[in-house]
């Protein structure tokens, strides 16, 4: 009994191996995607919806990093390439040497970096300097007693949460904190400490700091979990402190603005072209940008 | 080699003629296995070489002139993705490596060698058995989830009993490769000890000592070898771990001050850092280059572990 229903099974499998063999010699047709590991969960929501919208494009999403993403865009082996950092000209120059021709960028959203603290620590907000003390080269914050948490046994020296030195997110809150400018509007760039705690993903940062009382790290907005707690970010002393939220990611007055929030990236071989080019379309349609803030990130916007 | 063409004619006339034509087959097929088992007994030599020349080939553009070999190998400086000033020292991870197998080992060695002298002196029947079986079976553990164990379970407890501000540290990780360790160096132990023929227990035990001091003074001298490349093997397995040492140790470049302080192991620096590195950048090339320094020390220890065996080999002989 069991063999001919195992059997009827199979015959069903084959018709429909058959049907999806048939089909793409007619119309289905594969996008492969791939690339940051920021972006991975707004990529495979992207990807599911369209599905209900386009049943005959297939949309295959891998994750691995910005840098993983881009390198399979100029070896040919995707059709989009995630990345939450721009492209560099050395990655730009092996591009051209392959294909001819530039690649094409797409901003498809923000993502606010958020900096996060374990769900204890009664700290509410930090500026940019402070920070920049804390993961910078040198810094001079090493215990939170200096930045006035001192009442708790369990703050004592600051456990520094950072990524791997190859991730696109390390990379960009160097950029955005640690690079700063002095008076004369000069651009200061800074190394990271070394001695930092470091983490392959963005999740892996979370749940260290959900487990480690004194750790502070950071990782994008849409990761917040209930063990840890977001940063007020101020540009100074004496500034306004900014929580991390969709409208104070892309508010077009600076002073208000979130200030560690960076472009989220797409990038295609050339001016794409038929189901590359509207699949890219309807993410940057409004109903693509739903996806965007439903998942925690920062829709494009009119501003 | 041809002796079985020979002895073939002696087994005498086949029973039937199906059995004689399965012996003209055999006779006929045998050089063919022959070179078949050969070409598998080369293709280990073959991997090694193909290994070694594809890490070499993809080091080989920094190792000689772009990279300060000096500066590589005593700065603590890694930065490898500066954009103000790329820095490619390992000694920091060089001393991680180092202190986590040696914290392991202080940890395996005794335990591991215990282990196998209980085994192998002191208990029996059942017992030993299902000692024999559940050992073998922590040497099959994963090391994802010796590594997840470590992170999730170790940890925390670490934290809690030492006061630590972080429980993925030199000491977490030292443990857990420990543990990792002590599967290899009970079995290879174990086999060791008995090799000593019994005729030296009987000898030691006549003479009045007790069991104890048997294992000391006369077993220990008598195997020697064989726990050393035992302890060996171990160093190998504890030096050459990734996944678990990457959950557990905490990833910081530093020299580590105390038990507790996080630390990064070499293999570590190669798995975090490899997937997203611009293929053929110095950075990528630098991570060859780390692991042609890996696969030298892992080719040392073994070297030693081997010639160490073999002197055992030879003691056995004599």
């Amino acid at each position: 009994m069991s063999t001919k229903f195992g059997i009827e099974r199979l015959g069903i499998g084959l018709l429909g191996v058959c049907l999806a063999g048939c089909a793409s010699r007619g119309e289905l047709s594969v996008i492969r995607v791939e690339g940051s590991d920021t972006m991975v969960n707004l990529a495979q929501a992207w990807a599911e919806q369209y599905r209900q919208i386009r049943p005959d494009i297939s949309v295959q999403v891998l994750g691995g990093g910005s840098g993983v993403g881009i390198a399979s865009l100029i070896d040919g082996n995707c059709d989009v390439a995630n990345s939450s950092r721009q492209m560099q000209p050395q990655e730009i120059e092996k591009f051209q040497a392959r294909h001819g021709s530039p690649p094409r960028e797409f901003i498809v959203g923000y993502d606010a970096l958020a900096v996060y603290v374990h769900r204890d620590n009664p700290l509410e907000a930090i500026s940019l300097q402070q920070l920049a003390e804390i993961f910078g080269e040198g810094g001079r914050i090493t215990h939170w007693w200096q930045l006035g948490v001192n009442e708790d046994p369990r703050f004592g020296r600051i456990v520094r949460v950072n990524r791997q030195n190859s991730s696109g997110t390390y990379s960009y809150f160097r950029e955005a904190v640690l690079y700063q400018r002095d008076p004369q509007g000069k651009l200061i760039r800074r190394d990271y400490g070394l001695g930092s705690i470091d983490q392959s993903g963005s999740k892996d940062v979370i749940r260290l700091i959900s487990r480690t009382p004194g750790a502070i790290g950071y990782s994008g907005m849409g990761y917040q979990a209930p063990g840890v707690k977001m940063l007020k970010i101020s540009r100074g002393p004496g500034q306004p402190a900014i929580a991390p939220t969709a409208a104070s990611a892309r508010t077009p007055d600076p002073s208000q603005r979130y200030p560690i929030t960076r472009p989220l990236l797409m990038y295609t071989v050339g001016e794409p072209e038929g189901p590359v080019m509207d699949y890219v379309g309807w993410i940057l349609s409004p109903e693509g940008q739903k996806v965007v803030e439903a998942l925690g990130y920062v829709p494009r916007g009119e501003g | 080699m041809t002796s079985a063409g020979s002895k073939a004619p002696e087994r005498g006339p086949a029973p039937g003629g199906l059995g004689e034509m399965l012996l003209v087959v055999w006779d006929r097929a045998e050089p063919v296995i022959e070179f078949l088992i050969r070409l598998c007994g080369y293709s280990a030599i073959l991997f090694v070489f193909a290994i070694f020349l594809f890490v070499f080939r993809e080091a080989a553009p920094v190792l000689f002139g772009k990279l300060d070999l000096v500066e590589f190998f005593t700065s603590t400086r890694w930065q490898p993705t500066s954009e103000i000033r790329p820095s490619y020292g390992i000694l920091a991870m060089l001393v991680g490596t180092v202190s986590v197998t040696a914290l392991a080992m202080v940890l395996a060695v005794p335990l591991g060698l215990g282990a196998a002298v209980y085994i192998s002196e002191f208990s029996r029947g059942k017992v030993r058995e299902a000692l024999k079986v559940l050992v073998e079976l922590l040497a099959a553990v994963p090391s994802i989830v010796w590594g997840f164990i470590g992170y999730m379970v170790l940890g925390p407890m670490i934290m809690q009993a030492t006061g630590a501000a972080v429980g993925i540290n030199l000491l977490c990780g030292g443990i857990i490769l420990a543990l990792m360790s002590v599967p290899i160096i009970v079995s290879v132990g174990e086999d060791a000890l008995k090799a000593v023929p019994d005729s030296y227990r009987e000898a030691a035990l006549a003479l009045g000592v007790s069991r104890w001091e048997m294992v000391w003074k006369v077993l220990f001298p008598a195997a020697q070898n064989g726990l050393l490349a035992a302890v060996l093997l171990g160093v190998g397995r504890a030096i050459g771990e990734t996944m678990a040492v990457l959950m557990a140790t905490g990833n910081a470049v530093q020299i580590p001050r105390s038990l507790v302080d996080p630390v990064r192991t070499l293999t570590a620096t190669i798995a975090a850092e490899l997937g997203e590195a611009v293929k053929g950048d110095i950075h990528y090339r630098v991570l060859f280059v780390i692991g042609l320094v890996l696969f030298a020390v892992t080719f040392v220890v073994n070297l030693i572990a081997d010639l160490v065996v073999k002197g055992v080999r030879r003691d056995r002989a004599a």
